[in-house]
């Protein structure tokens, strides 16, 4: 082993070690923050018929109520502690494909969901966007003609569109797909002009010297040339169109991560929504390193 | 129990069952299944049965020796003989359900619902089986919030929903929305809503010193905007310039409370009782003080759907009404509370649902209240109520120029169908279609609408 890999080893190594300790050091400023005051000392509390009934409505034990006073605890609510957020996961992982009708599915299921939406949206927006940002690279007319239809477009919040889908499309499910298509449309059109525009001269040249059809230099010479930036906007798009299915399906409803996220917050349910938040992050991370490996795959040193 | 109601004071049928001088014939000689009298007609073409079969069949079941009948008839009489049977069968509704042989047009149905205990009966309805038991196959849909309801009904993505009862007023207007027909079969419940304070404002209870408060509610064109608008100007108050009224879905009224961004707001149930439950805030008062017995939510279809879908939308109502009628009884409260609860209903503690539905709850005050009438389930939709929202509508200006207010309110609330199925289902029916009632102390009377309207001092009218 040369010391240069020994020694990039040891870096990465070290940074792993750093990461836990950022992680422990994360947790135990929750463990903390969620630590329960105990109070020192223990004052008798007698309480009148009245009060143990008003506390029985208030969701706390009144055997336990006059327990509480003495350590200082109130109620319910707040903040999950480390291990209420533990028995959280658990239950939801344990059960991840449950099915109880339309309006109660394991987050498996959700994600699913989610991530058959996602899936549709943006395969119709790559569709779209990748053989017009092509045309658009190749003609720099049409890509000046373009160009303040996309620039004012473009910056539109995707949910913006669901009212005018709903109006429209007359349908909540496709609405939702509609604004993933819109949402993930942009960067990929944009780079995919750009990267199509940026292909060397030299080898357009030497492809119009050897008279190769235009087909051929089309996904021969241009795309291959063009695959990185593509990619890149892609990888923008997905990671796009995955922040956006969760809002959108918190104002649609029905399915999805987002409903999972929303029907929870309804019950002020903070451990699932945690823990959704908690999914929603792991999976936007794997979709992201997959187009990343893609990436690396057609990239190419000049 | 089901009011018996002679079928045969006119003309004896041929299955009269009450004929102490004839024999009870159910089936003919000829040994088909037809009536002796109809041998001729039955054997061409199979007849629907009529109701006094239906009663026939049940006396001859309890009677199986047609001398026994005789005797029994003889001795009571004809009529208290018919009043004792129907106090013990439920014949109503056995014939009811025996003439929806017509076949149900669509069985599997997709209701839309917004998670409050508003929709009590026609959530229940669900889990205790009273969509089954008319035949129906039903999905009930959560969602988001009142525009998305709106949306997906006049989209035909649901077929039937709950709504505010203004709502299908809005509607069949066109405000808010391009124009649909939009019924109302059922007013869902009445009372159940209240103004929630945030706990700051305990000691701040008179409303004239609002001002500048910010308050949530559910949609424009619900009761709670209707409502919070008039306790407000009562005060003094001019609800549009004096104070910030905000859309808000109910699910959303008791973390946005928590977070500060609203003083308070007129929402449903349970989100009343759970920001008590939650100590973010307190019952202020419910909303029966400001109007005993308002309707809130209904239960309605477009009008196409029962076009299409007539003898499916009359399973529809039996199935609602039932759920109505049992939700409306006390001592059902509990039960409700439990069958409601889960996850894919309201996703609520069973606790807060429970005090809801009781009304014996805590008022984030330190008190323990006793409100049986806190939430109450009449589904008679008045068309007086009807009239009475258009004139709201028209005071704050969402509605302009003229309206017939009783054409519209008798063309969207369906009380004579109400009616009619409620009678079919044995269940007590109300007279007439404009019940009086009283707003803060008010009094409301359809046939003198627009003075009514002319009678506030805070008005866009």
């Amino acid at each position: 082993m040369n010391p240069g890999m020994q020694a990039a080893r040891q870096e990465a190594l070290k940074a792993a070690l750093l990461s836990l300790l950022i992680l422990a050091v994360l947790l135990g400023i929750w463990h903390l923050a969620t630590l329960q005051p105990k109070a020192v000392a223990a004052p008798v509390v007698a309480l009148t018929a009245e009060q143990i009934e008003y506390a029985k409505l208030m969701g706390k034990d009144p055997a336990s109520l006059a327990a509480n006073a003495a350590t200082g605890t109130s109620g319910k609510s707040g903040f999950p502690t480390l291990s209420q957020m533990g028995v959280a996961i658990a239950r939801n992982l344990a059960s991840p494909f449950y099915d109880n009708g339309p309006n109660d599915k394991g987050v498996g299921l959700q994600l699913a969901y989610s991530l058959g939406r996602v899936g549709l949206g943006y395969l119709l927006a790559a569709l779209v966007a990748i053989p017009l940002g092509f045309v658009i690279g190749m003609s720099p007319l049409i890509y000046r003609a373009l160009d303040p239809f996309i620039q004012v477009l473009k910056p539109i919040s995707p949910l913006a569109w669901m009212p005018l889908a709903l109006y429209t499309i007359k349908d909540s499910a496709i609405s939702g797909i509609f604004v993933i298509f819109i949402c993930s449309i942009w960067p990929m059109l944009i780079n995919t002009a750009f990267g199509v525009a940026g292909v060397r001269k030299e080898w357009l040249n030497v492809a119009r010297t050897l008279e190769v059809k235009p087909q051929r230099l089309a996904f021969e010479v241009i795309l291959p040339a063009a695959a990185p930036t593509i990619l890149t906007g892609m990888r923008i798009s997905m990671g796009i169109a995955w922040l956006v299915i969760v809002a959108a399906e918190m104002l649609v409803g029905g399915t999805g991560i987002g409903y999972f996220v929303w029907n929870e917050w309804n019950n002020l349910s903070l451990p699932n929504v945690i823990f959704a938040v908690l999914v929603i992050g792991i999976v936007g991370m794997l979709l992201d390193l997959m187009f990343a490996r893609l990436q690396k795959a057609v990239t190419y040193v000049d | 129990m089901p009011v018996f109601e002679p079928t045969t004071d006119l003309t004896p049928s041929a299955y009269d069952p009450y004929d102490a001088d004839r024999p009870l014939m159910l089936r003919c000689g000829c040994g088909a299944d037809h009536a002796p009298p109809a041998h001729a007609t039955a054997s061409l073409e199979a007849e629907p049965l009529g109701r006094s079969f239906m009663e026939a069949a049940l006396v001859k079941a309890l009677f199986p020796q047609d001398r026994v009948r005789r005797a029994f008839l003889k001795g009571v009489g004809r009529r208290t003989a018919m009043a004792a049977l129907g106090s013990v069968l439920p014949l109503a509704s056995l014939q009811a359900m025996a003439e929806e042989k017509k076949p149900l047009e669509k069985k599997e149905l997709k209701i839309g619902f917004i998670p409050i205990t508003c929709a009590s009966p026609l959530i229940m309805a669900d889990p205790l089986g009273f969509y089954r038991q008319q035949g129906l196959t039903v999905q009930l849909m959560k969602t988001a919030g009142w525009a998305l309801i709106r949306d997906k009904i006049m989209n035909k993505e649901v077929d039937a929903t709950h709504f505010l009862s203004p709502m299908p007023l809005a509607i069949s207007l066109g405000l808010g929305s391009a124009a649909q027909a939009m019924n109302v079969a059922t007013v869902q419940n009445v009372n159940g809503q209240a103004i929630t304070l945030a706990n700051k404002h305990k000691g701040n209870r008179d409303p004239k010193n609002w001002k500048g408060f910010k308050f949530a509610i559910p949609f424009e064109y619900s009761m709670h905007n209707f409502l919070l608008r008039y306790y407000l100007a009562e005060a003094g108050l001019n609800p549009d310039t004096d104070v910030q009224l905000r859309v808000t879905p109910p699910a959303e009224m008791v973390a946005i409370l928590r977070a500060g961004n609203i003083d308070g707001f007129l929402g449903p149930d349970p989100f009343n009782q759970r920001a008590v439950f939650e100590e973010v805030g307190f019952i202020h008062i419910l909303s029966r003080e400001i109007w005993d017995g308002h309707p809130c939510c209904a239960f309605g279809v477009p009008a196409s759907f029962i076009e299409s879908n007539p003898n499916t939308f009359a399973a529809l109502y039996r199935s609602v009404l039932t759920a109505a009628a049992m939700a409306r009884k006390p001592e059902n409260r509990e039960l409700i509370a439990k069958v409601i609860s889960p996850a894919q209903y309201l996703n609520q503690p069973e606790a807060v649902l429970t005090q809801v539905l009781t009304g014996k709850f805590a008022d984030g005050l330190g008190n323990v209240r006793t409100v049986p009438e806190r939430a109450d389930f009449d589904p008679v939709p008045w068309q007086s109520m009807a009239v009475w929202m258009l004139t709201q509508m028209k005071r704050w200006g969402y509605l302009k120029g003229d309206v017939n207010y009783k054409q519209v309110a008798e063309k969207v609330f369906l009380i004579t169908d109400a009616k009619k199925y409620m009678k079919e289902l044995g269940q007590p029916v109300p007279d007439g279609a404009y019940k009086k009632f009283k707003v803060m102390g008010k009094e409301f009377d359809a046939a003198k609408a627009d003075d009514y309207l002319k009678s506030f001092a805070i008005s866009k009218a």
